[in-house]
């Protein structure tokens, strides 16, 4: 098996690479106190959310762009971004008939049809385009039971009080440099409540798509589930080619009251650059959850876009016998650069968490995986177990663990397992000689790798997962 | 089935098989001896298409030029090693490794690809005359197996893939009895009309159970005598030894 005939064969180009022409509004590059006036302004916001945006901002210029983690990458100007972009306001749309027919056709190219998607996978799709949420479904059956399924521009103005009382609630305005950044400029996301004991009828889905040049994408996410609800969310995303690097980042919270689950799945394969590390997404993300007592909060991502991945998806169990789990795959290729892991912070008596990561890279890639476990004062009995695993593919590409441990109550138990292992042309030698190709034969070996992780994702997103990493293995095997 | 002539194969220079020539027709049996570093298993890796050798010669397999093709292509027109040291295959279960196997050599003669219910009932089949557990099918490629399972697995696969050309290098070594039996079983059942094997091996036990048209002693990189069954047995009399009069 030549390493070029590996290579020819998995060097397949990045199918999302294109861009949608729909005029769009958009607000000229920088960042001045004006610039967030207008955003709230054009969203119709309510002042104490202009207010809060205000102070992140004001808290922002005072922070630093964090250095410690294992990326490299271009300084960004944060003055040549725009803040804001929307396709050309059209009037409330009641159904999908009416919403733009190219935005359909771009996500019919993706490989998305809402309409089917409707029918056979029985989802709910919040469809995010840019920073404007353009068409929402089955709302009438989510309503049925109570439960709020909208852009969060909107549930802004429905429920105040709601985004009043959990906005920043999990990750402070002031938390990091990014989630400072987006709390200052976000332009909107999605907003979920379950209501108490209700268990969501449907999975729900967000897509998210960049189709604007230099325009950051900043989202807002906030999820409650209120005591005894479960929920399961599940987000994908793509994005199209482009030179320039964007920026991404978005901020999820998850609050699970007592009793209640939340599952978060996330498929992100935003465009990774070019063979030669042009282009690329960087997306620094801050995602996190509270689980108050008995609740559970289970993170689980497929990880195969961006140029920078910098992405900690976390929980605070607060709660007595609350749980956290984190499943992750990162596969890097190319010139991409991965820094991701979780923490789990043990607070509650009897609190559990799991993390499983496994992370794959190949060309010249660096994949780290960097994760906290921290067991406070109060956690007693409190349990984690951690497994990394990293594969490798190439001879150049690097794979990095960094597990952190704080320990402070002796009742608790930490435990930490790790492998690396690099993919043999043994391996590959065996399938072909039972007549499975190179390609074939790759993406079998590194999703049998990635087996644990993906059973936790739900049915529908599955098959996808699979298709992604299958796609994203470009020149491997070194 | 194959037709080799004079061929010679390096690895780094250093020759290792010395002008080889062997003429395999449909329906025959050859068993290939010979001692260890005799280059049985080099003459293995090159018919199944292993890279990292130089090699020059002829070799027809079906009548096209063996050695231009790929190693899956290989398999897709019915080639097939059961090999000595099985790889393992973390997190790719034996079904999925088995049907993807299947359907990529079926896809590949233009015939219908088996559904996952005749799959099973199949594979169910063959697992039964294997002696081979059900759970066995569910755990991951030779993950874990012991020497013996992972040759009963390698038979599995051969019976699935009633491939035309067999090659089954020392399948036996390791094997208790009961297990030898178990893997002749399985060769004899296949055994056809249009259907070849090479069985290498270093030692007659094996061949008492599957009974070759032909053998063959492969020593120092040549084929230096062939004969019948016959000849296995007067080498597990004498020993490799007797052919040290002959030339290197």
């Amino acid at each position: 098996m030549a390493n070029e005939q590996v290579k020819q064969i998995l060097d397949k180009k990045y199918e999302h690479g294109f861009v949608t022409d729909i005029e769009s509004d958009t607000l000229a590059p920088g960042l001045t106190e004006d610039t967030i006036r207008t955003i709230s302004q054009k969203k119709e916001e309510p002042e104490f959310l202009l207010q809060w945006r205000l102070k992140a901002f004001a808290a922002w210029k005072k922070l630093k762009e964090p250095n410690w983690s294992s990326v490299d990458y271009q300084k960004i100007d944060y003055q040549s971004i725009s803040y804001f972009s929307a396709p050309k306001a059209k009037k409330k749309l009641n159904s999908l008939d009416e919403v733009d027919p190219k935005l359909l056709d771009t996500y019919k190219r993706l490989g998305i049809p809402i309409h089917e998607q409707k029918m056979l996978a029985n989802v709910a799709v919040d469809a995010v385009f840019d920073s404007v949420s353009v068409a929402t479904t089955f709302k009438a059956k989510l309503k049925e039971h109570g439960v709020i399924f909208m852009p969060f521009s909107e549930a802004v103005k429905e429920y105040p009080d709601l985004i009043k009382q959990y906005l920043g609630s999990v990750v402070p305005a002031s938390d990091n440099f990014f989630a400072c950044l987006n709390s200052a400029v976000f332009t909107d996301g999605s907003f979920v409540y379950i209501p108490k004991g209700v268990k969501c009828p449907l999975e729900l889905s967000t897509y998210f798509r960049i189709n604007e040049a230099n325009t950051g994408q900043f989202e807002r996410t906030l999820i409650i589930a209120d005591e005894g609800s479960q929920v399961s969310y599940l987000e994908g995303c793509t994005a199209p080619m482009r030179d320039e690097n964007q920026l991404h980042a978005a901020v999820v919270e998850l609050v699970a009251l007592k009793n209640a689950k939340i599952k978060y799945s996330t498929v992100q394969n935003w465009y990774p650059g070019d063979e030669n590390g042009k282009g690329g997404i960087y997306n620094f993300v801050t995602k996190r959850g509270i689980c108050h007592d008995k609740a559970s909060i289970s993170w689980t991502q497929i990880e195969t876009g961006s140029a920078v991945t910098w992405k900690y998806p976390s929980v605070i169990l607060k709660g007595d016998d609350s749980k956290g789990e984190f499943y992750s795959v990162a596969l890097t290729n190319n010139k991409q650069q991965a820094d991701t892991g979780t923490k789990m912070i043990h607070l509650g008596k009897n609190t559990k968490s799991t993390i499983i990561s496994k992370g794959i890279s190949a060309g010249t890639s660096k994949n780290s995986y960097r994760g906290l476990v921290k067991m406070g004062v109060g956690a007693k009995n409190a349990k984690n177990y951690t497994q990394c695993d990293s594969l490798i593919l190439s001879k150049y590409s690097k794979a990095h663990t960094y597990p952190y441990i704080e320990q402070n109550n002796h009742t608790a138990i930490v435990e930490h397992e790790a492998t690396t292992s690099k993919l043999s042309e043994e391996q590959l030698f065996y399938c072909q000689q039972r007549g499975i190709d190179a390609e074939t034969a790759v993406s079998m070996l590194v999703n049998g790798f990635c087996k644990e992780v993906l059973k936790e994702l739900p049915m529908e997103f599955a098959v996808e997962a699979q298709k992604l990493l299958q796609i994203s293995l470009e020149g491997t095997v070194g | 089935m194959l037709d080799i002539k004079n061929l010679k194969v390096s690895v780094e220079e250093k020759e290792i098989i010395h002008g080889l020539n062997l003429n395999i027709k449909p329906g025959e049996v050859h068993a290939i001896m010979g001692p260890n570093g005799s280059g049985k298993s080099t003459l293995t890796n090159v018919l199944s298409g292993k890279e990292g050798y130089t090699i020059s010669g002829d070799a027809k397999f079906l009548g096209e030029n063996l050695l231009e093709l790929a190693p899956e292509e290989r398999a897709r027109k019915g080639l097939f090693t059961a090999f000595q040291y099985p790889v393992e295959l973390p997190g790719v279960s034996n079904v999925s490794f088995l049907k993807a196997s299947m359907n990529s050599v079926l896809q590949a003669n233009n015939k219908d690809l088996i559904d996952a219910a005749d799959f099973l009932h199949l594979v169910k089949l063959k697992a039964k005359k294997l002696q081979i557990s059900e759970d066995f099918l569910y755990r991951n490629v030779n993950e874990g197996f012991s020497g013996g399972e992972k040759k009963r697995n390698e038979m599995l696969q051969m019976l699935m893939l009633e491939p035309k050309l067999n090659v089954l290098d020392e399948t036996d070594s390791g094997l208790d009895i009961d297990a030898l039996k178990i893997v002749a079983n399985s060769v004899n059942s296949l055994r056809s009309n249009e259907r070849s094997f090479i069985i290498i091996t270093h030692y007659q036990r094996l061949l008492d159970y599957i009974k070759p048209d032909f053998v063959h002693v492969l020593y120092y990189g040549k084929i230096v005598k062939s004969g019948t069954y016959e000849l296995a047995l007067e080498l597990e009399e004498k020993g490799y030894e007797w052919l040290s009069n002959y030339d290197k």
